[in-house]
């Protein structure tokens, strides 16, 4: 792209046609007038950051210390650490804290390795590497909604198509194999044995993990790729000199440089699947063996019409999630000094 | 511009890449080419068969999307699922038009409010500044989670509760502090010579706003413009909790909500139609401005 640009002599760039007149009082009205308009300028933003955002969170954060309810918040009486009280003793919050960390750190792991593959994929030339680019934009486009409705009809026990795969498809594929061909066979499920990867507790935690790191890891992948491409080629042309095997320069020169971009990815998805909500909320419609804490928190407001533990769960999250943000922050000032 | 050097950058590391000295097919390096190229076929697979499953599963019926074993060629084409799906049975028409009113309104509000509000943080000195910009890039990590009980509070005293305006006024807390930092960001890195050249001129610095440096923002107006529709287009947890009719309710709540008499008897090939036709036109924006979109993804991680 290019841009005009238009020839300006280097004193006329610095006066101004106001200033030339007089010397001092015009130049503070004009920086006034600059002050004012700026202001102006930045004014509806800041009124929506203010109003959607600032207040809602102070009004959660003393709602959080009440027994506020929906239908009449004003009334609300002050009752302390009586919510957070309660969450600490309850079971199903715990189980959705445990659940919730669970699928942050399985979700950013596998998505994180997934990503990293994708992005050396592209990264290395071959025919078609725009055609990969483009491809895995489309899971990332695919509203959570849809992407977690597709995966739950693959997963439905028995007819969805991996347990199709699993029964028949695997087994008459390995029984081809010469020798070992028939034992491999054995080790899936026979048929009508299906496997319920929507029903069992485990299982289905880890369906709604492939589902999640299908729609991100496309994410993961482009940030790791700008990361990629911000390292010089002739690193590696001259480790290739120094004769380096392909391993030793993933670990050695790729690993290290893309770091800062690896870390801005990780922190953002973990912040992400902290709150998750969507993905867990169709698959499952919110059942307590894999609720998160976004879920248990919809729910108290929606079905309980508890203002005031939704207000105490949503702090925990808006905690925790700072906290990764500070945390993330410090890694990066490490990396700046060092 | 930055656009224009990644490219050139991105052209000479291909050329250096493709230049490879003839090397002789030895068994360790046919393996090594198979390998790679299983795990390329493997990508492109794992990432468009469900795409492809749910266009396939939408086209056959009902009675096929149930079967054992799975058909995988469909056979008996029909439409029946998308005729469903567009009748006033199924609520998704309403939903169709809910979306696009509160997109297309999330997408004009940020970029108006965030356009002005990025010229003024990139290009004008101004007392609080500095405050204002960590203040909405700390609203860019902002757990929607967190507000929503109180949201819903406002919602409800400011009488919007099941209307476009609840959304389209939630929507914003994702969306511009996204826009105000990417644009502030592209304002900034402008050269200095364009502005000061129209107010030597006498223009007013609004004018120098309006009519210079804004056009040549306009990459970055599609590009934020883009992504705020997106995520606006697929945004869930505000639209299932401040809706609970057709006056409001957008697509991801009602493809959410269809479901059978039983758990034997679920719609898929209604579900699967709708869901093709949702994503459709993000397929398409995809397509055609993928680069900008990429740009805008990875804008910011890699500066650090």
């Amino acid at each position: 792209m290019t841009q005009p640009v238009i020839p300006v002599p280097p004193s006329a760039a610095v006066v101004n046609p106001v200033q030339r007149r007089n010397e001092d009082a015009p130049r503070a009205s004009w920086a006034k007038a600059r002050e004012r308009l700026a202001w102006a300028m930045v004014a509806p933003s800041m009124v929506v950051v203010i109003v959607v955002a600032l207040y809602p969170l102070a009004q959660t954060v003393y709602y959080s210390f009440t027994d506020a309810r929906l239908t009449r918040a004003d009334e609300a009486v002050w009752r302390g650490l009586d919510q957070y009280r309660f969450l600490w003793e309850d079971r199903n919050f715990r189980g959705a804290f445990v659940n919730t960390v669970q699928f942050t750190i399985l979700s950013v792991l596998f998505e994180t390795i997934l990503g990293m593959a994708t992005a050396l994929l592209i990264f290395s030339n071959f025919a078609g590497r725009g055609l990969l680019r483009t491809a895995i934009l489309v899971p990332w486009a695919i509203p959570t909604v849809v992407s977690s409705r597709l995966w739950q009809y693959m997963f439905t026990e028995p007819y969805g198509v991996f347990n199709d795969i699993t029964q028949y498809r695997l087994p008459q594929l390995v029984d081809w194999i010469p020798g070992i061909g028939s034992s491999l066979a054995g080790i899936f499920p026979a048929p009508g044995d299906s496997i319920p990867f929507l029903t069992d507790p485990t299982l289905s935690l880890f369906s709604i993990i492939a589902v999640d790191v299908w729609k991100t890891t496309p994410f993961m992948a482009l940030l790791l790729l700008a990361g990629l491409q911000t390292i010089p080629g002739d690193v590696y042309e001259a480790s290739n000199i120094d004769g380096a095997t392909k391993w030793q320069q993933f670990w050695q020169i790729t690993l290290p440089l893309v770091r800062p971009a690896l870390l801005v990815a990780l922190i953002f998805r973990t912040m992400d699947s902290f709150r998750v909500f969507d993905v867990v909320y169709v698959m499952k419609q919110g059942s307590l063996d894999t609720q998160t804490l976004a879920i248990y928190a919809q729910q108290a407001l929606i079905n309980g019409d508890r203002l005031g533990r939704t207000s105490a769960v949503a702090v925990v999250i808006f905690l925790c999630i700072a906290l990764m943000v500070v945390a993330y922050t410090r890694l990066v000032r490490v990396e700046e000094n060092s | 511009m930055t656009t224009l050097s990644a490219a050139a950058e991105e052209a000479r590391r291909d050329a250096v890449q493709s230049y490879k000295p003839k090397r002789k097919w030895t068994i360790g390096r046919i393996l090594n080419k198979t390998l790679f190229w299983a795990l390329i076929v493997f990508l492109f697979t794992y990432t468009l068969f469900p795409y492809v499953w749910a266009f396939l599963s939408s086209i056959r019926p009902n009675s096929a999307n149930g079967q054992i074993p799975v058909q995988y060629w469909p056979e008996n084409l029909t439409w029946e699922h998308y005729q469903y799906v567009f009748s006033e049975r199924s609520g998704f028409l309403p939903a169709l038009r809910n979306s696009a009113i509160v997109s297309f309104s999330v997408v004009i509000i940020s970029i108006a409010f965030g356009a002005s509000a990025a010229y003024a943080l990139g290009r004008l000195r101004f007392r609080g500044r500095s405050f204002v910009l960590y203040t909405i890039l700390s609203m860019t990590t902002f757990p929607a989670i967190a507000i929503l009980g109180t949201l819903f509070q406002v919602v409800r005293q400011a009488n919007i509760y099941d209307t476009v305006f609840a959304l389209i006024f939630s929507y914003l807390i994702f969306t511009l502090p996204f826009t105000v930092w990417t644009l502030t960001n592209f304002f900034r890195a402008m050269p200095g010579e364009l502005e000061e050249s129209a107010l030597v001129d006498g223009a007013s610095p609004f004018r120098a706003f309006w009519q210079i440096l804004l056009p040549l923002a306009l990459p970055g107006l599609v590009t934020t413009g883009l992504l705020a529709f997106i995520n606006a287009w697929n945004e869930f947890l505000f639209a299932l909790t401040f809706t609970n009719s057709d006056r409001a309710r957008t697509t991801p709540v009602v493809i959410s909500s269809f479901s059978g008499n039983t758990q034997f008897d679920v719609p898929w090939g209604a579900i699967m139609a709708a869901s093709v036709t949702v994503t459709l036109p993000l397929i398409l924006l995809v397509l055609v401005f993928q680069r900008l979109i990429i740009g805008g993804l990875t804008a910011g991680a890699v500066k650090g």
